[in-house]
Order: structure tokens, then sequence, then C-alpha cells
């Protein structure tokens, strides 16, 4: 792999460190991204499920994921983890994606890993193939295609510094500060860098010099490279040792700091854990030394860097190594953004028509367009067009939900209310109040309770002694009258849809091996309307594709029970009507029917 | 964070904490003491009794070697081996009465190089052990390039450098198995181990090496220690730990301490406050004094920026007048920067430059790449109205370069109060090269 990122590297970012993502983000949108460079959050301890951020002037969300595992599954094409884990947990974090696979590169940003954990870490993922950029940095830039999260600073600074468009240096350093100062004056005095490391100031860092000028020597847009390397190891004399055997052949500059080091004692700690040197050896003026005779441009203090780089970018550009680059167009991210109050994700009403997700109303409105109530429902609730099966047993649903008569609580409340003299509204609503868990709730209650049983693997017996013990009747089973033998036809004309339509029931199927155990103690218990309803949702969701995990988040939200409010609001708004046309007085309930039992007060 | 040295004593009591579990089928009596005088190690003796009924050796214990080149071990009073409580205690209290002179490095018995001069502190006294010199090895671990090094010898002693052809060393990588390490010690085990000898000697080399692994050190070196039948004495030790696993070592190193080097100056008050900071806070906050009345000052942003710094310092002014060495990083809070400045200025305005020159302060740093640079110089400039009658007295001269986020605002700022506080000031943003205010500084 000779380039580190390309325009389409995403990564999985771990850590919800917002101004970090932030800044990715803005760069994405500066250089024009397709996709925005960071696929995922890990935040193992937030409860969202998502988080905003700006791109550009509008917003966009990034899913929020407990763990890494969770993460790399939803977004399989992110090869590249940020591990903005503390020095604590940063090692088990990279050990864990090591092990999970996928990621080409990860980015350690911690200082002060354990040195035996660090060693640890980055050779395994040698033996993985995997790159280790720090730990102990601010990461790496391929400048127009991915910036890891601050390197290079603010918007500003990163157009100000080229770092917006790829130039022709390839840059390593140690420290991630001189990074960013390095690529401005290389900004100055040449046509910016074609990529960056930052390789991390700890002793012990994953991907060395080395590891990084031999994979840009290989890559066409660098042509030529800078070493900004530190007083302390021996990682300079890799690099002299590949230029010396013809590995290397592109032009490097290069710049050992510390120089001053040799004045003072070991006991004297200059800048990074890594910069100490033990024996000569390892001393800036030995390193650069030792790479000046090699041919390495070395300048005569870090000072002089800018004339060398000026000189090597311009004899390259002489013999016509370098060609000029036209600049690109950029995007140019707002000063003053807002973070909106509300999102929506269904439909949009900016523009000449309002849209159904995507769907101009015109579009699914009229019936030559082929699309029913149900189509409609499927894409405001669940954000997709379900296939005609599905659909069909949408409707079926709420056609046999619409009304059960007058008798019930909510239809009974809709009429009180219309004979006060109430509106429409206001006895639609105090009838739809009643539903809730002994009116109407059995659905969501036997969806979760059947799933729940069926997703445990416990056999009927084993359901009915764990909804004793919860001391919950079980929902969705039992009838007033019906029984086996005299069936409620709803649930058989249900039952025989599923059957019919449905590529399988595998939840009705283990109901109703439930159902035959419950109606062995007693006739009357058997498989309701309810229950039949909210199994065949599960079903219906399973077999559309739907995780478990997103079809609990269905069931927690409350969408079954919104099936049985929309339908039997059908009928409500018919109690109500009836009420209306019938010109019936205010209901004043007979006194002979309740019971009094009021004491005197006391004291009177 | 990085490798630092601890006390003999120290790497004494940590192997003789984890004993059984590293070295199960040998003995190690941890008869040992440390102490600070005379009367200290008699009171010890109260408690220990070994030390009034045993012949001692006293020595130094302060990171430094060759202590029996240096004349500081006591083994004998009249003859070797004679040495009893109340002589042990005389001697430390004559070695600790003034300061010591001590060489480093030696060839043959003739000290090479310079002496350090200072005082003794710390001293370490263990019961003489009799022993032949075939009962003498030598032992060591530490991290070359990327491999764990185990280092053998059947020369233990003052000579084992003299005798380093006949070191054996084995290394390992660091996701080397347990059985692939035993393998391979007991494959290398130096011929010159009495053959009834070799069995144990592999044994211990082996439980060596698992601690040094296990507990995190970054050097460990027993030489000599004594193997008779299954009885080890560690006659000197020398150890460097990994200070980086501390969180997770806590409880097998306990109560470690990181001395200075003997001959390296105490710390100052002031740099303990800032080491102090550091450990507190998430940025990292670092201060070296290297010479107090000396005239350049430097608070610079960031590890790499600050050596570039001192580096340029050295080259166009020398180091005799750099005071300090040090870096502020990684985002800071202002009350962080603010006491990390008042710090610079309390130790710069003590007194005015030898030779009448205005002193210089560097205010560095490279283009900061998330660390806000208004909210940072916020904090110097509050330290500035703390002490700009100081350093107006002392005459003080500040020259600023920074760049990164809000760096314009911050550069406004603090020009804004120097001016206010009829400070001298010369401000400059990223369009200046980095370390070229050092120049401006000392050209003036």
């Amino acid at each position: 792999m000779a380039q580190l990122y390309t325009r389409e590297t995403q990564a999985i970012f771990w850590n919800n460190n917002a101004s970090a993502i932030q800044r990715m983000l803005d760069y994405d949108y500066t250089i024009k991204r397709a996709k925005p460079s960071v696929a995922a959050i890990v935040a193992p301890t937030s409860g969202s499920k998502f988080e905003k951020f700006f791109y550009g002037p509008d917003e966009i969300m990034i899913p929020l994921y407990r763990n890494t595992t969770e993460a790399k599954a939803a977004q399989p094409q992110a090869d590249v983890l940020l591990n903005f884990a503390s020095f604590r947990t940063a090692y088990d974090v990279t050990m864990e994606a090591l092990e999970i696979g996928g990621f080409s590169s990860i980015m350690v940003t911690a200082e002060g890993i354990p040195e035996r954990l660090a060693r640890k870490m980055n050779a395994t993922a040698k033996a993985k193939n995997v790159i280790v950029i720090g730990p102990a940095t601010v990461g790496a830039i391929a400048p127009g295609a991915f910036k890891i999260a601050n390197i290079g600073g603010t918007i500003e600074n990163i157009v100000q510094s080229k770092l917006h468009r790829a130039g022709s240096c390839g840059l390593v350093t140690r420290s991630g500060g001189l990074f960013n100062e390095l690529s401005n004056i290389i900004a100055i005095n040449a046509d910016g860098i074609a990529e960056g490391v930052a390789i991390g100031g700890d002793r012990f860092v994953g991907s060395v010099f080395i590891d990084n000028l031999l994979r840009m020597e290989a890559n066409p847009e660098v042509k030529y490279m800078l070493l900004l390397g530190e007083v302390g190891g021996t990682e300079e004399y890799k690099v002299i040792e590949a230029v010396k055997n013809g590995q290397i052949k592109k032009p490097i500059i290069a710049w050992c700091i510390g120089t001053i080091a040799k004045y003072y004692d070991s006991g004297v700690q200059f800048g990074h854990a890594g910069a100490s040197a033990n024996g000569d050896m390892e001393t800036a003026e030995a390193k650069n030394r030792a790479m000046k005779e090699v041919g390495i441009r070395v300048p005569a203090s870090f000072n002089d860097l800018p004339e060398i780089i000026s000189a090597v970018y311009h004899e390259l550009h002489a013999k016509g190594i370098i060609k000029d680059i036209a600049e690109p167009d950029m995007n140019v991210c707002p000063k003053v953004r807002r973070s909106k109050q509300f999102i929506c994700t269904i439909s949009d009403d900016r523009g000449d028509e309002a849209h159904y997700c995507g769907y101009p109303i015109s579009s699914v409105a009229t019936p030559d367009t082929g699309f029913t109530i149900g189509d409609v429902m499927s894409i405001l609730w669940f954000k997709k067009r379900y296939p005609r099966w599905a659909v069909d047993f949408l409707e079926t649903v709420l056609k046999t939900v619409a009304d059960h008569g007058p008798a019930v609580s909510g239809a009974h409340n809709a009429k009180v209310t219309a004979r006060a003299g109430k509106d429409v509204i206001s006895s639609l609503i105090s009838g739809l109040l009643t539903i809730g868990p002994r009116f109407g709730g059995a659905i969501d209650d036997a969806a979760k309770y059947f799933k729940y049983a069926n997703d445990n693997k416990l056999s009927p017996n084993d359901f009915l002694n764990h909804m004793k013990k919860e001391g919950i009747p079980i929902p969705g089973i039992g009838h007033r009258i019906k029984s086996l033998k005299n069936p409620d036809l709803r649930v058989e004309g249900l039952k025989k849809f599923a059957a019919a339509n449905f590529p399988s029931t595998p939840l009705l199927d283990y109901a109703l091996t439930v159902e035959q155990l419950t109606t062995s103690k007693k006739e009357n218990l058997i498989l309701n309307v309810d229950g039949t309803i909210g199994i065949l949702m599960v079903d219906m969701w399973r077999a559309l594709g739907y995780t478990d995990e997103e079809i609990d988040v269905f069931i927690n939200a409350g969408a079954l029970n919104a099936f049985f409010i929309l339908g039997r609001s059908i009928g409500f708004i018919g109690h109500i009507l009836d009420e209306k046309r019938l010109g019936m007085p205010m209901y004043r309930h007979p006194m002979d029917d309740i019971l009094y039992d009021v004491k005197k007060a006391e004291n009177l | 964070m990085a490798q630092k040295a601890i006390r003999e004593f120290d790497a004494k009591s940590i192997l003789a904490k984890h004993w059984d579990k590293y070295f199960p089928n040998f003995t190690y009596a941890y008869e040992t003491v440390m102490v600070q005088n005379g009367s200290e190690l008699k009171k010890a003796a109260k408690e220990k009794t070994w030390l009034g009924e045993k012949a001692l050796v006293a020595k130094p214990d302060m990171l430094f070697g060759k202590r029996g080149k240096n004349g500081l071990v006591l083994f004998r009073d009249k003859k070797p081996g004679d040495v009893s409580l109340a002589k042990a205690a005389s001697w430390i209290d004559e070695k600790s009465s003034e300061k010591q002179s001590v060489y480093f490095s030696f060839e043959g018995d003739t000290p090479h190089g310079e002496a350090k001069v200072d005082m003794l502190t710390h001293f370490i006294v263990e019961p003489f052990t009799p022993h032949s010199q075939e009962e003498e090895y030598y032992i060591s671990a530490t991290c070359v390039g990327d491999n764990d090094v185990l280092y053998m010898s059947a020369e233990g002693g003052m000579e084992v450098e003299e005798n380093w052809d006949k070191v054996v060393e084995v290394g390992f990588p660091i996701t080397a198995t347990e059985d692939e390490i035993a393998a391979g010690i007991r494959a290398s085990i130096p011929k010159d181990v009495a053959q009834k000898d070799k069995e144990a000697f592999a044994e211990f080399a082996i439980g060596f090496f698992k601690a040094y692994r296990e507990l995190n050190f970054a050097y460990l070196e027993i030489n000599p220690f004594v193997m008779q039948g299954n009885k080890i004495e560690l006659l000197d030790m020398v150890a460097k730990l990994d200070d980086t696993a501390g969180f997770l070592m806590r409880e097998q190193w306990g109560d470690v301490e990181y001395p200075t080097s003997f001959g390296m100056e105490e710390k100052s008050p002031e740099v303990l406050a800032i080491e102090d900071a550091d450990s507190k806070s998430g940025a990292s906050l670092k201060l070296t004094i290297l010479k107090p009345e000396a005239r350049v000052w430097t608070m610079v942003a960031g590890g790499g920026a600050s050596v570039v710094y001192a580096d340029t310092i050295a080259d166009l002014a020398g180091i005799e007048d750099l005071a300090n060495y040090g870096e502020y990083s990684g985002g800071p809070t202002t009350s962080e920067t603010k006491f990390y400045a008042e710090t610079i200025l309390d130790l710069m305005t003590r007194g005015k430059d030898a030779q009448g020159r205005d002193k210089v302060l560097i205010i560095g740093g490279a283009i900061a790449n998330f660390t806000d640079v208004a909210k940072t110089f916020t904090g110097i400039i509050q330290a500035f109205e703390n002490y700009a009658d100081k350093m107006k007295a002392v005459g003080i001269k500040i020259y600023v370069r920074r760049g990164g986020p809000n760096y314009e605002k911050g550069l406004k700022d603090i020009k804004e109060a120097a001016d206010r506080l009829g400070l001298y000031i010369e401000v400059y943003g990223p369009e200046t090269h980095v370390t070229d205010i050092v120049r401006m500084a000392l050209t003036k």
C-alpha cells in the first residue's frame, strides 16, 4: 500500500472527542470529500445512538456504538481506527481492534502507555500487517484526502499551510507541534506535502521513520522526503542504511533536534520520552553527521531548514520531477453555525413540493401511483417502502382493530365526551387516552414477551413458569368467550393471511405451541387478536431483514401500539360522528348504578 | 514519564515481596535495611536483631555503582567480615558528614573522568556473606531495540565489565511465550557455570527474567548474586522501573521513590511544584532549571518546539545564557498556565543580570494543533499582572511567537496587556519562522 489514505478512507473514532471529529468533518467539507471521514464513533458510556456534527453549513449525524465490535460490524468499510482512549485503556482498545480485524491502520494518541504494553501492541500489529501511528501522536494526514483528528490545527491554518491538497513532500516527524510548523514552512518554501505522519513522542512507537519513508518512496505522489528526528534512539540509522543500500532513492532532507542535550547530563529530559541519548551514537550531532555522510540533505541548524527545502524543491521542479499544481476548488466552512434543535429524517417540506421520505406527495397519493395507505405508513413510520405482502398485512391489522363496539372503555369515553357537546378532537382524545396497559396494550407486550421467550429458547413450559414468576398473565393469550372450538375469526383470518403471504412465521409457530399448552389448562386461553398481531409484526420485521436489536427498538418505541391507536381512531371517530348525528343529550350516569360508601365526617 | 532509577533497597524489597512467586524453590533472607545515619541504624537493630548479631556490610544507596572502587563499601574493620553494628554506624556517620567525591568510570582501578561531589544521604546495610568466588554470578535484563535481553555470566562481581566476553546474552521478542523463553534461557546457560549448579542457575534465571517482565522493570541487574544450594544472596542490585506502568503496579511496587542521582542538584521547590501540577493535569507541564542566574528564560509550548528553541539559544548565545528548559502542551487550563508562568517569572525576577543587560523571556511555540492560544495566553497575562513591577525592576524584554487556534486574539491580548503594564514586548505569528525571535532577542 503506497498511499496511507485516500479520499474514500473512513475511520472509526474511539471516544467521542467532538472537537477533533468536527475538525475532521470541516476538513472533509473543505476538500469536498464525497463521504465524511468518520463513519462511526465508539462511545462506551453514551446512551445516544448518534451525534450531530456540522458538515459545512449543514448538520449530519454520525452513529455512536458502545464498542468497536459493533461499530466495525455496522461500518465494515471503515478501516482506520482512531484510538483516542486514555493511557489506561488505549492498549486494550488497540488489541481488541487487532483481534476484530479489518483495520489497515490504527492511530493511538495516548501518551505514557506502559512500555511493555506499547511494545506488545506494536509487535502484534506488525505481525498482522497493521500500521500503528503513535502512541503519543497527533496523527497523520494525506492532504486532499484524509486527515486524522487535530493534525494541521484549525481549518484556516490548514489552508494556509496548503494541507488541503496534495503537494510533493513526504513529511515524517516525531513531534506533533513541529509537524504543523514544518507543514507551514514547506508550504511557504515549496508546494506543500503529499503525505505526513507524526510518529509520536513515546519511546516505543508503532511505525518508525523507516516504515513511513519506505512507503513514501513507493508513493508516486511523493517526490522528496523531510525527516525531523530527535536526540535519542537509533531509528535514524535505519534510514541511513536504506539510503546506503539504495532502498530509498528519492531525495531526503533531515534534521535531528536536541543538539543542546550534549551540554547536559542525561538527567535532563528534553522534550519527548523517547528523547534521551544513551551513548554518543544517539546524540543529535552524531545522527545529523551520519545522515549528511550518506548524502541526506542536512542543514547547519533548524533555522536553515527553509533554505534547504526551497533548494531541493526548485531543483526537482527545474528537472521537471515536480510539476506545478493547479489549486483545487474548495468549499468554505461558514464561520458562524448554529446547531439545529430538531431533526427530521422522514419528510421534507422545503422546495416546491413536500416529500415523504424522498417521495414527492404527488407520486404516492393517487391510486394510479400504486401506493396505498399501507405504503405511506411504511414510508413514514419505518422509512422504507415495504413489499406488497407486508403492506397488505399492515392494512389488515388496521382494518382488524378499527372498532370493537361501543362498550369498550375508549369508545365509551369518546361517546360520553361527544354527548357533553365537545368537538371531534376532544372526544377522540378522551377515547385515545384510555389506551394503555389495560386497553389495547397487549399488542406491544405480546410481541415483547413472546420474542423474549423465543430469543432465549424457552420451552412453552419454561415460558409459562417465567411469566408466573414475573406475576404477569401472558399478554396476547385469553379471550372472554372464544376458544379453540369456537375460534376468533379475526385471528383465523390473520393466520391464514400470514401462512399464504409471509416467507416464514417462526414466532407465530412458537406462539401456537404455547397456545397448545395454555388451552390444555383452560379452553379460552387461546392466542387472541392482540397477541396474533404483535407476534406477526415481529415475524414480518424479521422477514424484512431487521436485526433483533432494531425490532426491540420498534417495540420499545411503542410502534405496535401505534397500529392499534391509528386503527381504533377510525372506530372512535365513527362513534363520535354517530353521537353527533343522533344528537343525544348530555349523559348522566344513573345514580342507582353507583354504590355510595361515604362516611360522615365526625366533627361537624 | 520514562524509565526511572530506584534504590537498591527498593529493588530488593520488590523482589523479596514477590520472591515465592518467581523463585519458589529458592530462599532469600531479605536481611537489608536502609538508613540515613548511624543512630537510625542502631534504632533499626532493636527490631532487626541480625544487625547486632552478624558481621555487616554497609554502602551508599544512591543510584551510583562502582562503590567498591570508590572505597565506599565497608566490609572490614581489621579484617574482612568483622564489621560490627557500632563500626557500621560510625562509618555511616563519618561518610555522611561531609561531601564525598565519586568517580563513575574507572580504567582498571584508576578513576577516569571527572568526579561528582555531593553529600551521601542514604546507606544500605546487610549481613556480610562469606562465600567463594565460584558461587558469585551475574545476571541482568533490559530492553535492547525491540527485544528483551537477558545477560548471564558465571563471573559475577566488580570485574564483570572486564570479563564481558564471558557474558552470555539471549534476546526475546515481546510476544515470546513463557515456554519459548524458558527453553531459550536453558539453551543459553553460560558454560562456566558449574555442572552441578546448571539446573538451579537456569531455574533462577527463568524466574528472574519473568520478574523483570511482569513487574515492569526497565532494567534489572544483580551483580553479583550468590547461590549456595537453594539459598540466594543478592549482594548488589541496580534497577530502573518503567514509571508509566505505575498505575498497573501500585500494589506490586509498593511505596517506591525515584531519587535524584548523586551529584545532581536536588530539585528546587519550584520544579517540584511544577511536577506536582503536571501529575494532576491532563496537560503537560515540564520545567528544568539549568542556570538560574542566566539571562535567557524560555516559556515554550510543545515538546518538540521547546527543544528547537533550546538548540537555537545554545547555537546563538551559548548555553551559559540559558536559564531553564521546559515546555507546556496538551491544552493546559488558564490557571495551569498562570501557575507555570508565575513560577518562571518568580525565578527570573530574583536578581538582575550580572552584566547589567536586560533579561530575555522567550514565549515561543510552533503552530498549535488544538491548544487554544488565547486561553493559554490569558494565564500568562494574569501572571504578568502580578509580576509587572518585579519584571520592570529587573529589566525584561519579552519576545512572543505562536500560531494555532485563536492565535490572533492571543497575540493581540498579550501585546495589549504588556503595553498597558509598561513591559517591553515584541509579538509575532506564524508568518515569522518559529525560532526567529531568538535571533531577534539576542542580536538586540
